[in-house]
């Protein structure tokens, strides 16, 4: 297999921006952890009592909230479920079915009470527990394996394995503003926004963040992920907050966007997933969750409230792609997301995947082919204006804006909840838009996808369900015809590119002939059946065209389709 | 907030065209007001006879040259100048802008943009790409997010006379529409509110080619029957384009859509109405527009909504016969009779 060729050395080592752990601000909120998990149960008490003024309102609220808590410890329980859950929701739901029987005033203090005991556990369940010394050990021990098995298995001499010549740097190109981004995250808060493609995304973006020089961020990870004890250990030590979205109770999810916009103006740089779950189409995200997003427009508000006159620390919002040849769970996710989408019309085969293949899939991912690159985007203030060098907001013309303006109404800066539930939504419309911008385009993105175009209209007349049911072996593509239509959507990526639209991998250049070999090689490479082969004549076809689907996804939205 | 200092803020008007003016008018009840004129004779003459268009200016609106001054004393600004002329001002104000400001724009029209040398006509398709509505231009053209839009039965000469009327308001934030309200609203002006900005500016636009029907309807001298079944179908064909070019439902059936379309419907002194009425007496296109100071915005906006159907694939069928008849050559008679003899008769298919 061959290496996917990149320029060598571009991916050099960046000095850490701060000197100790001491003095990163993931560490001081652990360090303070009791407090501040204290102040976010306080403060989301308060802010639930705002949303609920009335004792009825707030104990239908809490009514609900205990009921689907009992049924969610029945129904669907997990290894990383506290021990006495179940314990403490049929307190609750005790407590409050005596309610009935009490006087107004002792029915408004005990809803109170109730809900100050549950904003405090979930804020306990939430915070994270980012502890130096495992970090470190962490961070050591990964880069430790990665390198023996790197090394062992390219440099092919006796004692390579203990050899230094291919680091992980080699494996996962940093691309973009990285420069920028180290400097954003001296001069303020950055909150890092990525696409969620593949459950390795959060260890990844953590090797990334740490081999940038960064301190390491609060992210909010799936708390499904604390199941698997290897990853929670890794999250744990990376500075992971828990995200339940088994909970979607008011309580719940106001502590959640309390404790991210709390932490947030404390300093602490954070990463979330604003995609929310996993691209299950292979679709860069098109919807974001508006929650944990608010909580930056949130943080940054309260920073211009509490300081009107002086210097305010300002909110970075940094948009991030992961781009990969193979993701792992495509198979599961594209079934998932067209047994959603087609309902009746789709029968999806089963095909799981056990964690055999994890450990297959990172053997293979680091002794083979198949880079990983990571696109840094220019960092936007919370508005998702362009941020310059110095951190100044920048408008299409150039100039300069005070971000604290948005906030202003009779020239003082005011709460408006309403007003910022629009920001939110023009922030995220503002970083979807990115996303497109920072898409590194690989030769493997772009082989699926005008193969899969190409099969789409040699059967105009058939829905993409009936497409996808017709037998592989019937799929074949001329290479000569595929070569020319490939050559014409590749123009149309360097016009994208051109215009700023795009990025692409350097390997996309070159001879026509080897990067539809790249790509096609290097598509889905490690799946069982392959997305793209060359068959003995030369052409192209598929023993999975599903899978070519999902991969092929990647490309949707540049208006690519035209040169097919 | 009446007695806040900041309240006493001016509040912005540009353009003293007849509604400027009127609106100019209608805030200063409540605000100084300072109206911005492009032309400086104008201003001179505001300043001299303390009248604009032919109405009288309320005391305390402050006519001037210069928008960088209107800007900078005013938070919250009300555009209202000729869809033609809006992005050119929006270039021109725009270095004095900052995103504390407010606007609220009452301009009815399209904002076309074209590839170097093509027409509406000639390019392959004409989309949402190339067609902005007037708060979709000031966010392009400056850093102001908080933009809303006025829009709904307002005949400038009826409401200069306090004859009771309603506008709507609508914006995306609840604080530009209260204040909308709060600046617009007295005994004789209801204000409504609405959270559809793109809806209401498009209800207001494609109400323009209805009128244009109205007025070939009248010049044939047909009564109200003719008129009642023009205006609910006319109604239908704006909610199928309106939804196509991005608009609500809703939009289209309050004041800004059945409200406005119903008074311009019904406005025989209205450009619209009067280039329908002239060509159902036989007259060529060419011959009206010349007579014509201004351009009857209904004109273009036929060909915008032509195009825009076309690659929408929205059956629109007043829109395409009046296309016929403004450009090639149909005559009012055979448009009617296609569209009397159109087999298609579901009444209401969109709820």
């Amino acid at each position: 297999m061959e290496i996917l060729d990149e320029k060598k050395n571009k991916n050099k080592k960046y000095k850490p921006i701060l000197g100790g752990i001491p003095d990163w601000p993931v560490y001081q909120l652990s360090k303070n952890r009791k407090e501040f998990v204290e102040e976010v149960a306080h403060k989301s008490f308060e802010r639930i009592k705002q949303l609920r003024p009335n004792a009825k309102q707030l104990i239908s609220d809490l009514e609900a909230t205990a009921y689907r808590e009992q049924n969610r410890i029945k129904r669907n329980r997990w290894r990383v479920d506290p021990k006495d859950d179940s314990k403490f929701w049929s307190n609750i739901k005790n407590e409050l079915v005596e309610l009935s029987s009490k006087n107004t005033e002792e029915i408004n203090a005990t809803a109170d009470s109730i809900l100050e005991r549950i904003v405090l556990r979930y804020a306990n369940e939430i915070a994270g527990n980012f502890k130096p010394n495992s970090y470190r050990v962490t961070r050591e021990l990964i880069k430790f394996w990665f390198q023996r098995l790197l090394n062992g298995a390219r440099v092919k001499k006796f004692g390579a394995f203990f050899r230094n010549q291919y680091t992980l740097r080699d494996k996962i190109q940093i691309v973009g503003k990285v420069k920028m981004l180290r400097k954003l995250a001296t001069e303020g808060t950055v909150v890092m926004v990525p696409t969620h493609f593949s459950n390795l995304d959060s260890i990844l973006i953590g090797w990334v963040i740490h081999s940038c020089g960064l301190p390491a961020f609060i992210y909010g990870a799936g708390l499904n992920l604390f199941n698997i004890k290897i990853f929670a250990y890794f999250m744990n030590s990376l500075g992971a907050y828990k995200v339940d979205r088994r909970k979607k109770n008011l309580p719940y999810l106001e502590t959640l966007k309390m404790y991210s916009s709390l932490a947030v103006q404390k300093g602490a740089h954070s990463l979330f997933f604003p995609g929310g779950t996993r691209s299950r189409s292979g679709l860069i995200e098109k919807q974001l969750k508006l929650g944990l997003l608010s909580t930056a427009i949130e943080a940054q508000r309260n920073l211009y409230l509490e300081n009107p006159e002086g210097p305010v620390r300002k909110i970075f919002i940094v948009p991030v792609t992961l781009n990969y040849n193979f993701v792992l769970e495509a198979p599961d996710m594209i079934e998932d997301y067209l047994h959603v989408k087609g309902q009746d019309k789709y029968f999806p085969e089963q095909d799981k995947y056990g964690s055999m293949q994890l450990i297959r899939f990172l053997f293979k991912f680091f002794t083979k082919g198949s880079n990983i690159s990571v696109s840094i985007g220019t960092g936007l203030d919370v508005l998702g204006n362009y941020i310059d060098e110095e951190g100044n907001s920048i408008d299409n013309q150039g100039r300069i804006i005070d971000t604290k303006d948005y906030f202003i109404s009779n020239d003082n800066v005011t709460t408006d909840k309403q007003r910022e539930d629009e920001y939110t939504r023009m922030l995220s419309q503002r970083i979807v838009k990115e996303y497109h911008r920072i898409n590194r385009v690989f030769a493997s993105h772009l082989a699926a996808f005008v193969a899969f175009e190409m099969w789409q209209k040699k059967f105009p007349m058939l829905d993409l369900f009936s497409l996808l049911r017709l037998p592989e072996e019937d799929l074949e593509l001329d290479y000569v015809e595929f070569k020319e239509t490939f050559k014409r959507a590749r123009k149309k990526i360097y016009e994208l590119k051109a215009e700023g639209n795009v990025r692409h991998a350097t390997h996309l250049k070159g001879n026509a002939d080897e990067v539809i070999k790249l790509g096609v090689e290097n598509v889905g490479i490690f799946h069982l059946k392959r997305p793209l082969l060359f068959n003995k004549k030369g052409n192209i076809i598929t023993r999975d065209l599903t899978v070519l689907y999902y991969y092929h996804n990647r490309l949707v939205g540049y208006d690519l389709e035209s040169c097919i | 907030m009446t007695s806040s200092p900041a309240s006493d803020k001016p509040v912005g008007v540009i353009g003293a065209g007849n509604f400027g003016t009127v609106i100019a008018n209608i805030l200063a009840i409540n605000r100084k007001v300072i109206l911005y004129a492009r032309n400086e004779q104008m201003v001179a003459d505001m300043h001299a006879k303390r009248e604009s268009k032919g109405y009288a200016l309320h005391p305390h609106v402050e006519p001037t040259h210069d928008i960088a001054m209107l800007a900078s004393r005013c938070d919250v600004i009300f555009p209202m100048v000729p869809s033609l002329h809006f992005r050119a001002m929006m270039k021109q104000l725009s270095p004095y802008l900052h995103p504390y400001h407010i606007l609220i724009h009452g301009t009815k029209g399209f904002d076309v943009i074209l590839p170097e040398g093509q027409t509406i006509e000639s390019i392959s398709k004409l989309t949402r790409e190339h067609v902005k509505t007037m708060s979709e231009v000031i966010q392009e053209e400056s850093v102001v997010v908080r933009v809303g839009c006025l829009a709904g039965p307002n005949l400038s000469k009826e409401l200069a006379q306090r004859q009771p009327g309603a506008t709507v308001v609508a914006s995306h934030f609840n604080e530009v529409k209260q204040l909308g309200k709060k600046l617009l609203r007295n005994d004789r002006f209801q204000v409504y509110e609405n959270d559809d900005i793109v809806g209401v500016e498009i209800a207001g636009v494609l109400k323009n080619i209805i009128a244009i029907a109205s007025g070939a309807l009248s010049g044939l001298g047909y009564g109200e029957n003719a008129k009642g079944l023009l205006i609910s179908r006319g109604a239908v064909e704006m909610v199928y384009l309106g939804r196509a070019l991005g608009g609500d439902l809703k939009a289209f059936l309050g004041v800004a859509g059945i409200g406005d379309l119903v008074t311009t419907c019904n406005s025989p002194m209205s450009r619209n109405f009067t280039v329908g009425y002239r060509l159902a007496k036989g007259e060529k296109l060419d011959d009206i527009l010349a007579d014509m100071s201004e351009i009857a915005e209904g004109i273009n906006t036929v060909r915008i909504a032509k195009k825009c159907a076309d690659h929408y694939k929205v059956r629109a069928l007043i829109t395409d016969r009046l296309y016929k008849v403004l450009f090639e050559g149909m005559t009012v008679e055979e448009a009617l009779d296609f569209l009397m003899r159109y087999p298609l008769n579901v009444d209401i298919d969109f709820l």
